[in-house]
């Protein structure tokens, strides 16, 4: 098992014939994701790469019978299309443009309430399931198929923490990219949720930043919910409040969101938070060989 | 994106929202007129507002009052040019250039406004409290339940029935409601139509003849939005901002200065905000934060890095990239010759993984240059901070 994804999944690409949408698309069918077809409005009728193109996402739905959409749309559109894709009954978009104005996701997430679609995103790096299925823009190599399930908010971060397991021979179930933006879809709690179902995964490592309270929240859901060991970094110790830190949502505001708010909410719920980021693989090394002895 | 509480106020007025009148001023002589202008429309004073993008001028000699368009002038020609320390400027302060000129009031009370994006609710909240002028951060860490909330459907916007509430709840007086509807609603349109991600009227006045103003307005704009307005884009003060900055953004690098002698270029925000956090645990000090972001060029990579370098406290360099959609052999080039067009002398430790590694690897062994290369963050955060502290 694994979460949300696996070889069944059925895949279109909104923004397929754009640069991005292009390879992406090649290197996640490479991986053996079942890429179905794109969409480009104006460029329906037409192939690219192979793949049919359609004008609409509710015409590659009935043409293909996908079940996701996995989105490169440029951010001024990119939130017109989460929500085509949602009233087209996709049931997981994984939206991976970076700079969509705020006010527009504000709508796009009202949109979503009361629809059968689960967003992932946006402004991340999608979601894999090593072995299985990618949906995103991660390096799939540094992936092996194992026992961790890894859920954050930041993308080059998750790699690493990725790298750092792998390279201790530890596997992983799923690794999401939740992004960096303020309003996102699935959130800490949705993935921690996923992640305490499924019967591959042993241990989940959450990796926030600066910024919000998700991480707080989150930590609430792990005290008195989570049956699995859970590890935490959080980035951005070292940040000046009031500065955007590179995501739209990693900023300190009005004296919230430090990380040692953070650190101190989680290590309270019994998540083993890894003071540096090189340390997140041993402590996941540690944490899992805990769990065997208890 | 921030603004000048002039301009604010320039565009609230637009929506119906009442701000005292006023007029920008940038010279001595211009203060003065404006002053005239002021006391011939009937104001009993002037207040002569400092124009920096920071909080707390008041408390900072950036806020005087003055009786005439003489001592207004005197008081323009000390404050221009001046520099202001606030807590919110750090300690070297900003240079003042631009004043606000405005009649005084006769202020009843002082109320708070604000509206922002709730991350949790993702939607708008308008918040309203009786204890304006203060910092409303530490209303809300002493005393929660005074600040009133209302979330916004963003199909609809703030409704009349939302602001009467707010209204209401503030102690207004019964023939100030319907001024506050209009006031209050005003203040969304302007937050949604700007596409605002902060907005803060504090204090928002009661005056003793019964009218409402906005005395202060701060708008900050979300800066993905501002690709659909041009005439906001206008607004921008680069003089406010810090020159390295601007220059990153010239190339859609995100930079932000900060005090320490370690220069870092990283790709990705998280992983950025790490190596500065491990640079840290290392024992020294970042010298900024540097994302190139993940589909990075040699050309861009070549300008972080001069960017990088022109900051004259960086005693050492490092390079942490992990290669996802930003291959390794296009950073190893973009470094190279940076190298070469920069001259530089500094120890430039390189810990590189991911697509395409090896060839990137190679690129920098054939360069020439001798780079330090490291395996692991914690080896090149060890490394870094140790060269930092042997070439300082």
């Amino acid at each position: 098992m694994s979460i949300l994804v696996d070889k069944s999944t059925r895949v279109i690409v909104q923004g397929l014939t754009g640069r991005e949408g292009t390879f992406h698309a090649k290197a996640c069918a490479e991986y053996g994701t079942q890429i179905v077809g794109g969409v480009t409005p104006g460029k329906g009728g037409t192939t690219h790469e192979s793949w049919p193109v359609f004008n609409t996402v509710q015409e590659a739905v009935d043409k293909t019978a996908a079940d996701t959409s996995i989105i490169f749309v440029p951010p001024p559109y990119a939130a017109d299309a989460i929500m085509e894709a949602a009233d087209a009954e996709v049931e997981l978009i994984v939206c991976i443009t970076e700079g969509i104005p705020t006010l527009d996701m504000v709508r796009a997430w009202e949109f979503l309430q009361n629809r059968r679609a689960r967003l992932i995103g946006p402004n991340c790096p999608g979601i894999i399931s090593p072995g299985k299925c990618k949906i995103g823009i991660m390096p799939a190599r540094i992936h092996k198929q194992g026992p961790i399930g890894i859920v954050s908010r930041s993308g080059t971060l998750t790699y690493e923490a990725v790298y750092q397991l792998t390279t201790r021979g530890i596997g992983q179930s799923t690794a999401i990219g939740i992004g960096g933006d303020p309003i996102i879809g699935t959130n800490f709690v949705d993935a921690l949720e996923l992640f305490n179902r499924d019967p591959q995964t042993e241990a989940v490592i959450m990796i926030g930043e600066i910024g919000g309270n998700a991480e707080e929240t989150a930590a609430e859901y792990v005290k008195a919910h989570m049956r699995k060991p859970v590890v935490g970094f959080i980035a951005g110790q070292t940040a000046p409040p009031g500065r955007r830190m590179g995501h739209a949502g990693a900023i300190i505001s009005g004296g919230k969101g430090t990380a040692a708010e953070k650190i101190k909410a989680m290590e309270t719920a019994g998540i083993r938070v890894a003071k540096s980021p090189a340390a997140i693989g041993d402590t996941v090394a540690a944490a899992i060989g805990m769990a065997a002895r208890a | 994106m921030k603004i000048h509480e002039y301009q604010a106020k320039g565009i609230l007025k637009k929506y119906g929202v009442a701000v005292p009148r006023g007029e920008m001023a940038e010279s001595r002589e211009q203060a003065e007129a404006a002053a005239r202008n002021l006391f011939g429309a009937g104001a009993s004073g002037v207040v002569v507002k400092a124009q920096i993008h920071a909080g707390g001028r008041g408390k900072g000699g950036g806020v005087k009052i003055a009786k005439s368009a003489e001592e207004a002038s005197e008081i323009a020609s000390k404050m221009l040019g001046m520099t202001l320390v606030t807590h919110q400027t750090g300690p070297e302060g900003r240079i003042v250039r631009r004043l606000l000129i405005e009649e005084t009031l006769p202020i009843e009370k002082e109320l708070y406004l604000g509206i922002v994006i709730d991350r949790a609710e993702a939607r708008p909240v308008f918040m309203a409290s009786a204890a304006g002028g203060m910092e409303i951060e530490q209303v809300a860490a002493e005393n929660p339940a005074a600040i009133l909330k209302e979330y916004i459907d963003p199909g609809m916007g703030l409704e009349a029935f939302q602001a009467r509430k707010l209204a209401f709840a503030l102690g207004l007086k019964q023939q100030q409601i319907n001024q506050a509807v209009q006031f209050m609603t005003g203040l969304y349109r302007a937050f949604e139509e700007t596409d605002s991600s902060l907005m803060e009227i504090n204090p928002f006045i009661t005056c003793t003849d019964g009218r409402l103003f906005a005395l202060d307005a701060k708008m900050n704009f979300d800066d993905n939005a501002m690709f659909r307005h041009p005439e906001l884009r206008e607004l921008r003060d680069i003089t406010e901002e810090d020159p390295l900055e601007v220059e990153a953004s010239k190339y859609a690098l995100n930079y932000i200065k900060l005090d320490g002698n370690v220069g870092c270029m990283v790709n990705g925000a998280g992983l950025a905000m790490a190596t500065m956090d491990i640079i840290k645990y290392a024992g020294g000090m970042p010298a900024n934060f540097l994302d190139v972001g993940g589909g990075a060029n040699a050309e861009q990579v070549t300008h972080a890095f001069e960017i990088l370098l022109s900051d004259k406290n960086v005693r050492a360099v490092l390079i942490n990239i992990f290669g996802g959609i930003l291959r390794v052999d296009t950073l190893a080039t973009g470094v190279v010759e940076a190298a070469k067009k920069t001259q530089i002398q500094l120890p430039i430790v390189l810990r590189l993984e991911g697509t395409n590694v090896e060839a990137g690897r190679e690129i920098l062994k054939q360069s020439g240059f001798n780079f330090i290369v490291a395996e692991t963050m914690k080896d090149a955060a060890d490394k870094v901070v140790a060269a930092a502290r042997t070439s300082a």
